[in-house]
C-alpha cells in the first residue's frame, strides 16, 4: 500500500537566518528514514509519465522502487544508466516543469519529491567507501570534448563508457563549467562536482585545463594534428549581456558572471580570501533566474545589509526554478516586481550610487506566451545602491566560431546542429548552452549523450 | 620537466623581474600585443601579463612584470626550477603592424616590457621606429639594450632627470611631432594617464594612435566582462576585442576608475603578502 500522504516528505533545511551569512549547503537532503517514507508515495505507473519529463530519461519508477525497498545501490545502478550527474542534477533541476510536473500524485496534492530522492541517492552512493575503477575495453579512438560544463562532462561519459580514449579541454584552471564558476556553493557543493570529474578520471578521462579551443589550439588543429577523429563542442554560453543603458561601466557594476566567479571559483566565499569583490552594502539585482537568485544570495551571504531584486515581470513569470525564489524570500531578499532599470547613477567618483527604474505593467502575450511589460509612465523611482550585479543572461562565446572555417552559427551566436549535435562540420558536434543559449544543466547534459550517441555512429560509419 | 617551469629569472630593476617560463603551446603561437593569464598558487589569483617575448623552437615565453601586488610579490620570489599554477595564454588580438612604415613606440614604466616587442617587431619588417620611454627615475630604467637594437631614435626619459632627458613621453612626442616627423601610427603602452595624454596629444595631430588596455580581468576569455570599457561610445571587452584599442575613442576617465576599484583590498593583500615574507625570513 502507498504512503498516500498529499505531501511531499518535507526537505530539511538550515534555518534562514542562520544559512543567510554562510555558504554551507542550505538543504542538507533527506536521511534514509525520509527517502523511504517518500519513495512509498510513489504509484509505479506503467506508463512512466515522470520519465516522459526527463531530458535523460531516468527511469524514475524503478529507481523509486529500489529506494522504498531501501536497496540503495540497486537505485543507483538506475539512475546512472542514463545520467552522467545525479548528485548535481538532483540539486540543480528544475523538477518542477519536468519529471514532477508529470506525476499522478501531483493532479491531488504534491508529486512524489523526485529530484530530492535522486540526490538522496547520489549521496548515498558517493558516501560509500571509493568504487574501484570499471575496467571498460578501450578501443583506442580518440575524441575531443571542448568544455567541462554539463554538456561536455554527460557526453564525455558515454563516450568513455563506449570505450573511447576521450581528453576533456578546460580554458579555466578548473573543470566544471558553470557548476564550479556560476552555481554557489550552498545550492551545489563543488566537493561534488570535484568527485563526479574525478569518477570520470578513474574510468580513463584524459582533462586538460587552461587549454582556450580556438586560441592555444583551433578545432582543426585538433582534428589535423592532434588526432582526435571527432569533437564535441560544449563550450557553453559564456558571454555576459548587458541592458545597454547610461552608467552600466561604473566601478560596483558586475556582470552575474564576474560576481559568481570571484565567489566561486575564486573563493571570495573563503573568510580572508584575497580575491577582491564588493562586499557588504546595499546590493541590486538586475534579473529574474537561477543567477539573478544565486548572485543576490551570495551578496546577501558575503555580508550586504539589504539586497534587491529587480524584475521587469511579476513573480509568477520568474523562471528561476521555484525552490530557488522560495529560498531567496525565506532569506529577506527584497522582489521589486514589474520594475525595469533605465540608468544606473554614479555619484562623484563614477561609482554606482543607485539604480534609476520604471515601473512596468503587463500587456499583450509576446512571443514567449508571457505577457509583455510595458513601462507606466511617471513611474520613475531610484534605489540607492553600492553595487549592481547585471543577471539578464548570458549569449553563446563566439571564441570557437571565430576560429573555425565553415562552422555555421545562428545570428545570436548559438552553433547549427541537426536534432542529433551534428554541426556544419563533419566530426564536429555540438550541445548544450553552445547550441541553444542559455538553459538548464540536464538539458545540457540530455544534449551532450545525444551527441556522443551520433559521435559514436559517425565514428564507426567513418571507419568502415 | 615541469609544465610552466620557470627556466630563467633576471631582475631588471628592484621592482622589475623577467621570467622565461616553458610553455611549447604558447610560444608555438603567441605574436607582439598578446597576454596570458596566470596563477601562482592554488587558490590563487588569476593575473594577466603580456607576452614581452617568445622563442618557438626552445618552447619558452618571456614575462616581466613589477611587483605591485600580493600575487606579483609571490610570482616575484618564484625562483628558477619552480613552476607557475597555471599559465593559459595566447589571448587577446595581435598587435596589427601590416604596412606601417614609421612608427613612433612609446612606453612608460613596465609598459616598456610590452612596448618593446612591438618595436622589434616593427623593426624587423622594415619599419622606422622611433621609440619614447619614461621612467620615474634611474632605478626604474629597463631595456636600455634591447631598445637601442631596435630603435631609428631612442629618446629615454625620467621624471626626476636622474637618466636620460627630463620630463614626461609626451614632451619628447610633442617636440618630434612638432620638429616635422610624420608617423603612420604611435603605439602608446603604460599607465592609463600617459596613454590618456598621448592620445591627446596625437588627436591634435590627427596622428592615428593605438594604446594596450591592461584592465582588470579575471577568465580572459570574455566570459565575466570585467574587463569592459568604453570605446568610441560602445562597450567592448578588452579580453576578446583587445586589448589594443583606438587611443582617440577610449574612455580613459572610466577606465581610470575601474582600474581603482579595488585599490583598498588590494593593498590590504599586498601588505599581507610582504608579512608572510617578514615570518619567512626571520
Amino acid at each position: 500500500m502507498a504512503n498516500l500522504s498529499p505531501k511531499k516528505v518535507p526537505m530539511p533545511a538550515r534555518a534562514p537566518k542562520l544559512r543567510s551569512r554562510d555558504f554551507l549547503e542550505v538543504a542538507t537532503g533527506y536521511t534514509a528514514e525520509q527517502a523511504i517514507e517518500e519513495a512509498g508515495r510513489c504509484l509505479q505507473c506503467k506508463h512512466k509519465p515522470c520519465t516522459g519529463g526527463c531530458p535523460v530519461q531516468v527511469d524514475i519508477p524503478s529507481f523509486v522502487a529500489e529506494v522504498a525497498k531501501g536497496d540503495f545501490a540497486a537505485a543507483y545502478e538506475v539512475i546512472s544508466r542514463t545520467s552522467s550527474l545525479p548528485a548535481v542534477c538532483g540539486r540543480v533541476c528544475p523538477q518542477e516543469t519536468q519529471c514532477e510536473s508529470r506525476c499522478v500524485r501531483g493532479k491531488n496534492g504534491e508529486p512524489v519529491a523526485i529530484g530530492r530522492l535522486e540526490r538522496f541517492v547520489a549521496d548515498w552512493h558517493n558516501e560509500q567507501a571509493d568504487v574501484p575503477a570499471c575496467t571498460i575495453a578501450q578501443n583506442g579512438r580518440r575524441v575531443a570534448v571542448v568544455g567541462s560544463g554539463p554538456a561536455g562532462l554527460a557526453c564525455a561519459g558515454d563516450l568513455l563508457r563506449m570505450g573511447y580514449d576521450v581528453t576533456m579541454f578546460e580554458a579555466l584552471h578548473l573543470a566544471g563549467g558553470v557548476l564550479v564558476y556560476g552555481i554557489p556553493e550552498f545550492r551545489l557543493p563543488k566537493a561534488i562536482v570535484q568527485q563526479e570529474i574525478r569518477r570520470l578520471q578513474k574510468q580513463g578521462l584524459h582533462l586538460q585545463t587552461n587549454m582556450v579551443i580556438g586560441r592555444v589550439l583551433s578545432v582543426d588543429e585538433l582534428m589535423e594534428q592532434q588526432g582526435y577523429e571527432a569533437v564535441f563542442i560544449g563550450t557553453g554560453a559564456g558571454l555576459p549581456r548587458f541592458m545597454n543603458i547610461p552608467g552600466e561601466n561604473l566601478g560596483g557594476v558586475y556582470s552575474a558572471n564576474e560576481f559568481l566567479t570571484r565567489v566561486n571559483l575564486m573563493k571570495a566565499y573563503v573568510p580572508d580570501s584575497p580575491t577582491p569583490i564588493r562586499r557588504g552594502g546595499r546590493v541590486v539585482v538586475v534579473g529574474g533566474g537561477n543567477v539573478a537568485m544565486d548572485a543576490a544570495r551570495c551578496a546577501l551571504r558575503l555580508g550586504a545589509d539589504k539586497v534587491t531584486i529587480v524584475y521587469r515581470r511579476s513573480a509568477e513569470e520568474l523562471p528561476a526554478r521555484a525552490e530557488e525564489v522560495e529560498h531567496a524570500m525565506e532569506e529577506g531578499i527584497v522582489f521589486r516586481f514589474l520594475s525595469n532599470p533605465v540608468e544606473i547613477v554614479a555619484d562623484d567618483h563614477r561609482r554606482v550610487a543607485g539604480i534609476h527604474c520604471v515601473e512596468m505593467e503587463l500587456g499583450e502575450a509576446d512571443a514567449s506566451g508571457r505577457r509583455r511589460p510595458v513601462v507606466k509612465a511617471d513611474s520613475d523611482f531610484i534605489i540607492d545602491a553600492d553595487a549592481v550585479i547585471m543577471a539578464i543572461g548570458t549569449s553563446p562565446n563566439p571564441l570557437i566560431k571565430s576560429t573555425t572555417a565553415g562552422l555555421e552559427t545562428q545570428p545570436f551566436g548559438g552553433i547549427v546542429t541537426n536534432e542529433w549535435g551534428a554541426t556544419s562540420r563533419p566530426g564536429v558536434f555540438a550541445g548544450g548552452d553552445a547550441v541553444t543559449g542559455a538553459a538548464t544543466v540536464i538539458l545540457a547534459m540530455g544534449a551532450g549523450k545525444t551527441a556522443a550517441e551520433a559521435m559514436d555512429k559517425y565514428m564507426r560509419q567513418k571507419n568502415q | 620537466m615541469h609544465l610552466f617551469e620557470i627556466l630563467q629569472k633576471e631582475i631588471l630593476c628592484p621592482s622589475v623581474v623577467r621570467m622565461v617560463v616553458k610553455a611549447p603551446l604558447i610560444a608555438a603561437k603567441a605574436q607582439a600585443g598578446q597576454f596570458v593569464i596566470l596563477r601562482v598558487s592554488e587558490d590563487g589569483e588569476r593575473i594577466p601579463l603580456t607576452v614581452a617575448d617568445y622563442d618557438r623552437i626552445e618552447g619558452t615565453i618571456t614575462i616581466i612584470f613589477q611587483t605591485v601586488g600580493a600575487t606579483t610579490l609571490m610570482l616575484s620570489r618564484l625562483m628558477v626550477g619552480d613552476s607557475l599554477q597555471d599559465l593559459v595564454g595566447p589571448l587577446g588580438r595581435a598587435t596589427e603592424t601590416v604596412g606601417l612604415k614609421k612608427v613612433a613606440v612609446i612606453g612608460g614604466g613596465v609598459g616598456t616590457a610590452i612596448a618593446y616587442p612591438v618595436a622589434k617587431k616593427l623593426h624587423e619588417q622594415g619599419a622606422e621606429v622611433h621609440c619614447v620611454v619614461g621612467f620615474r627615475n634611474r632605478d626604474l630604467v629597463i631595456l636600455q639594450e634591447e631598445f637601442s637594437a631596435v630603435s631609428d631614435r631612442l629618446i629615454t626619459l625620467t621624471d626626476d632627470g636622474s637618466f636620460g632627458e627630463k620630463g614626461l613621453v609626451t614632451d619628447a612626442l610633442r617636440r618630434l611631432i612638432e620638429t616635422g616627423e610624420n608617423y603612420d601610427k604611435v603605439i602608446a603602452i603604460g599607465p592609463l594617464p600617459m596613454m590618456k595624454y598621448v592620445s591627446l596629444l596625437t588627436k591634435e595631430h590627427g596622428i592615428k594612435t593605438v594604446v594596450s588596455m591592461n584592465p582588470i580581468m579575471i577568465d580572459g576569455t570574455g566570459m565575466c566582462g570585467g574587463c569592459r570599457l568604453t570605446v568610441g561610445g560602445q562597450t567592448r571587452f578588452a579580453c576578446v576585442d583587445g586589448p589594443e584599442f583606438d587611443g582617440h575613442q577610449v574612455d580613459f576617465d572610466e577606465a581610470i576608475e575601474r582600474s581603482r576599484l579595488y585599490g583598498e583590498q588590494e593593498r590590504h593583500a599586498y601588505e599581507r603578502a610582504c608579512n608572510l615574507f617578514g615570518q619567512e625570513v626571520r
